[in-house]
């Protein structure tokens, strides 16, 4: 590589600056008619007189000699190397900011693109309404607390914490109220799981509606909680072991969030949680108390909880007899649909985005399932013909997203990528007309089919779904 | 599983993860033996908490189960629910429950005699027809505990038991399922039940509840040529490509990956602008906003166009040049009223005059 003809295409790229597709900071050779060393180090030296300037407009035809100055001296320095090198930049020069300024910590100004969002037209208010989490953005299995997809039914309220209690009522020996200064002296419990809502991909049942993985999958998130083991509680209040077959979870929210869980299950490993990723938790995801029920859809990890009833039926809730219900092919509708099955799906790359250039990437995803443990991914190219198995990152825990990474090497040509998990009871995640062919495509919820982004030769990337 | 104080289920969590965690621990860990004495008091933890009095139970125990256990005793009729609808329900979901304004609608038609008598709803099964509630649900009850405990939207839990059994009664009306001068009550809910048109329409006979419940569909892990031919079904059409705003804007700027701009069309060259940062919601820093959210308002109001009160923008633009629209707007928020948009606007006395105040500044100044 001559070491002369050289650009860089650096942040400050103007619109007059001939288009790169190279990523930023890397070095690329210089098209044939750019300025040469000479021609650049005489107007660093002298500026541009006439002379010069025409030989500007020479070797650069569409730009005006005023839009080039930053230009140039980017060039000039381009035969040395990148000026975001050369130039010291001003971070690097001054004192920064003080301790504890802001006092709660806040994401970069640059990572503003990474937020929740709604989908637009899904519902008609925003308070009965999903905020989805950036899936595309977002590393490792713990989802920042402050990007935790939201769902709620009447918006969401700040509890006072000192006005909070819980109730244990039904069948049980004695009634029980707590404080939250009662259940946060209590034996704790911190496990990371992942929650999903039973809707996540259900505006894919049909065929591919929207573009971007924050949109398909993100009404899925991972933090760790901690809490008190219902378990507990419940042995506290002396639930009748004869008799009680279900429990009702009820919320202190206006609507007053109802849902029946099995006891097998709430003995299980449901959590009383107020911890999530080491601070209480948000108020969007139920300050200061939740339920987290591990591997089941997330309208059952009631937030803001206020009650528990033990008893010996199930309840028929507003959200397990009207919603949250799986219709089928033959019009009848699956109630009390919990369990969300083993899914994944590849985060990086995914739709709405754009591969620069040929070689090498990272792909990653995550995989999870409610029934247990991730045991590996799968990872095809080619549309589901071929499949390679994808390694498995950091710690791969019960009920918890893992994540899963893989190399590939882009080779400029049309490609499908699709990843498939199977989890530690051996059920392989499901291609979509397998989904189709038990439960039609009516059923809204529990849609955990292998998920397909097609890549063009443009380096585009979006969503599709195969036949 | 939960059982403390044991560690077993660290000790079961490292196990799943042994190529992991396992390798972790073993190369933070010292060979020496682990001496452990666990605590004696560990599960004296019986008395935190206390008993719950009957008062305290019978003030939040509002749950109402298929069976009836928990329905109070009382009564409405469907004319009372008529008007008591009107009043408090209609705005959101219209006169006759079929608006689509705010949520899906409750009920609109789709519901025939057969299906009264066979208990179960023959039009769900066609695809061109909305699914509202008085299709789906299964147990009148579920009807009852909810309305009871949600409803209205931006005021829950202010009807009485037999406003409850109005409103209920009413729809009930509105899907043809009891005539107009039925009263409904504990006593006779039971017959209203036989008689609800998809009661058949529920089954649990499914592996997706009980912890031990098997999968419906199955897939293999084939690994070689397990596709003949792979056929695109479908895709996003280009008219909808920005449907869901700028997705540059959605996607880190500095990223392998970086955001297709979709203002532009399919395959266009990236732009050198590519490093868009989107603005931060500028409306955080907004204390009036925040008032309009804390206190219900936006249950009824939006900003740019009309729910059930007027948009904000229409109010601004009537009051901006009014010299005592300040005094007159903090009042009205507070003590509500009606005559000048049409419907009535509730007191809201939980605003100080202050804040009052403020949100009247803030839609004056806009
Ligand atoms: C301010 C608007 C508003 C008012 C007033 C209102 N509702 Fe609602 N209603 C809603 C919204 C929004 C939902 C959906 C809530 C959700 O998503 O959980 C709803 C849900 C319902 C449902 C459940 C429907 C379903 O399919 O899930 C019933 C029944 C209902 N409302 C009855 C009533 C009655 C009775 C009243 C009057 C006492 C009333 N509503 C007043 C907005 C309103
Ligand atoms: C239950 C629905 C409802 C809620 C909740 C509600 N409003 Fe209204 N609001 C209305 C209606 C209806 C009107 C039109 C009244 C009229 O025509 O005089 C209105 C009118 C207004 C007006 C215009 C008054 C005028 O005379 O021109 C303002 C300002 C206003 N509301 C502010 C608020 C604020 C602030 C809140 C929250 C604190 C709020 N509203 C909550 C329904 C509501």
């Amino acid at each position: 590589m001559s070491e002369k003809k050289i650009t860089i295409q650096t942040f400050q790229a103007s619109e007059h600056n001939p288009t790169h597709t190279a990523p930023l900071g890397h070095l690329q050779h210089a098209p044939e008619s750019f300025l040469d060393a000479n021609t650049i180090s005489d107007i660093s030296q002298n500026g541009i007189d006439s002379s010069r300037r025409r030989l500007l407009r020479g070797s650069f035809a569409a730009a005006t000699a005023a839009m080039l100055m930053p230009v140039i001296s980017q060039q000039a320095r381009a035969e040395e190397g990148d000026p975001d090198i050369l130039n010291l930049p001003p971070w690097s020069k001054m004192l920064g900011k003080s301790v504890a300024s802001p006092s709660y910590g806040q994401p970069s100004k640059y990572e503003a693109n990474i937020q929740r969002r709604q989908s637009p037209g899904l519902t008609q208010t925003d308070q009965a309404s999903v905020s989805f989490s950036p899936l595309q953005g977002m590393f490792g299995m713990i989802t920042a607390s402050g990007l935790h997809f939201e769902r709620h039914h009447q918006g969401w309220v700040d509890v006072d914490p000192r006005r909070h209690r819980l109730m244990i009522n039904g069948l049980v020996n004695s009634p029980k109220v707590f404080t939250m200064e009662d259940l946060m002296r209590l034996p704790s419990v911190s496990r990371i799981h992942f929650i999903e809502c039973g809707a996540n991909t259900g505006m894919e049942w049909g065929n591919a509606a929207v573009p971007t993985v924050q949109y398909t999958h993100g009404m899925l998130s991972c933090s760790e909680f901690t809490g008190v083991p219902l378990s507990l509680l419940l042995e506290m209040a002396g639930y009748d072991k004869a008799k009680a077959k279900y429990i009702l979870a009820e919320g202190a929210d206006g609507s007053a969030m109802t849902r029946t869980i099995d006891l097998e299950r709430a003995l299980d490993d449901v959590i009383v949680a107020y911890g999530m990723n080491g601070e209480m938790l948000r108020p969007e995801n139920g300050y200061p108390l939740r339920l987290v029920v591990p591997g089941v859809q997330g309208v059952s990890s009631v937030k803001w909880l206020r009650r528990i009833e033990v008893g010996d039926q199930p309840y028929a809730t507003k959200d397990e007899a009207i919603h949250y219900i799986d219709l089928m092919p033959d019009g009848q509708h699956r109630q009390y649909t919990s369990i969300q099955e083993a899914k994944s799906v590849i985060t990086n790359p995914s739709g709405g985005q754009r591969l620069m250039s040929q070689g090498f990437y990272n792909v990653t995803g995550l995989a999870w399932s409610g029934r247990g443990t991730v045991k590996k991914v799968d990872v095809s190219f080619d549309g589901g013909r071929n499949w390679y198995t994808a390694n498995l990152e950091g710690a791969v825990l019960p009920k918890a997203l893992t994540r899963f990474n893989i190399g590939w090497v882009w080779d400029g040509k049309p490609a499908i990528l699709q990843s498939r998990v199977t989890d530690s009871t051996g059920y392989v995640q499901p291609m979509k007309r397998q989904l189709k062919e038990v439960r039609g495509s009516r059923s809204v919820y529990h849609n955990n089919a292998i998920q397909s982004w097609r890549v063009n030769e443009s380096g585009e990337v979006e969503n599709v779904q195969t036949a | 599983m939960f059982k403390l104080p044991k560690l077993e289920w660290r000790a079961l969590i490292a196990a799943t993860a042994v190529t992991t965690v396992a390798s972790v621990l073993t190369a933070c860990d010292t060979e020496a033996p682990l001496n452990s004495v666990s605590s004696p008091w560990q599960s004296s933890y019986e008395s935190v908490g206390r008993s719950a009095t009957p008062a305290e139970i019978a003030s939040w125990d509002i749950d109402v189960r298929p069976d009836f256990t928990g329905l109070p005793a009382g009564s409405g009729s469907v004319e009372d629910g008529e008007s008591l609808w009107m009043e408090r329900c209609a705005s959101c979901h219209g006169d006759f429950a079929d608006s689509n304004k705010f949520f899906s609608p409750l009920v609109s038609g789709n519901i025939t005699e057969a299906d009264i008598a066979a208990g179960h709803v023959a039009s769900l099964n066609d695809s061109t027809r909305v699914r509202t509630t008085l299709m789906k649900v299964a147990t009148v009850s579920t009807l009852w505990d909810y309305i009871n405990r949600a409803m209205p939207w931006n005021a829950p839990k202010t009807l009485s038991s037999d406003e409850v059994y109005s409103l209920v009664a009413y729809l009930l009306s509105l899907a043809y399922i009891v005539d107009y001068d039925f009263v409904l009550s504990n006593e006779n809910i039971a017959e209203v039940q036989a008689l609800l048109p998809n009661r058949n329409g529920m089954t649990q006979e499914h592996g997706l509840w009980k912890v031990d419940g098997l999968a419906d569909v199955n897939n293999t892990d084939c690994m070689n040529n397990c596709e003949q031919a792979v056929k695109v079904e479908s895709f996003i059409p280009d008219f909808a490509r920005n449907a869901h705003g700028n997705l540059q804007q959605q996607m880190r700027v500095f990223d392998p990956f970086q955001g297709i701009d979709t203002t532009q069309s399919k395959g266009a060259a990236p732009s050198t602008s590519a490093q868009v940062i989107a603005e931060p919601k500028a409306q955080a820093a907004n204390p009036a906003l925040d008032l309009l959210n804390d206190n219900g308002c936006m249950g009824c109001h939006q900003l740019d166009s009309k729910l059930v009160g007027p948009a904000f923008s229409d109010v601004t633009e009537k009051y901006i040049d009014h010299p005592d629209a300040t005094a007159y707007l903090a009042r009205k928020i507070r003590e509500g009223g009606s005559g000048v948009w049409g419907g009535f606007m509730p007191p809201m006395p939980q605003l100080s005059q202050e804040q009052a105040e403020q949100i009247a500044q803030w839609l004056v100044n806009k």
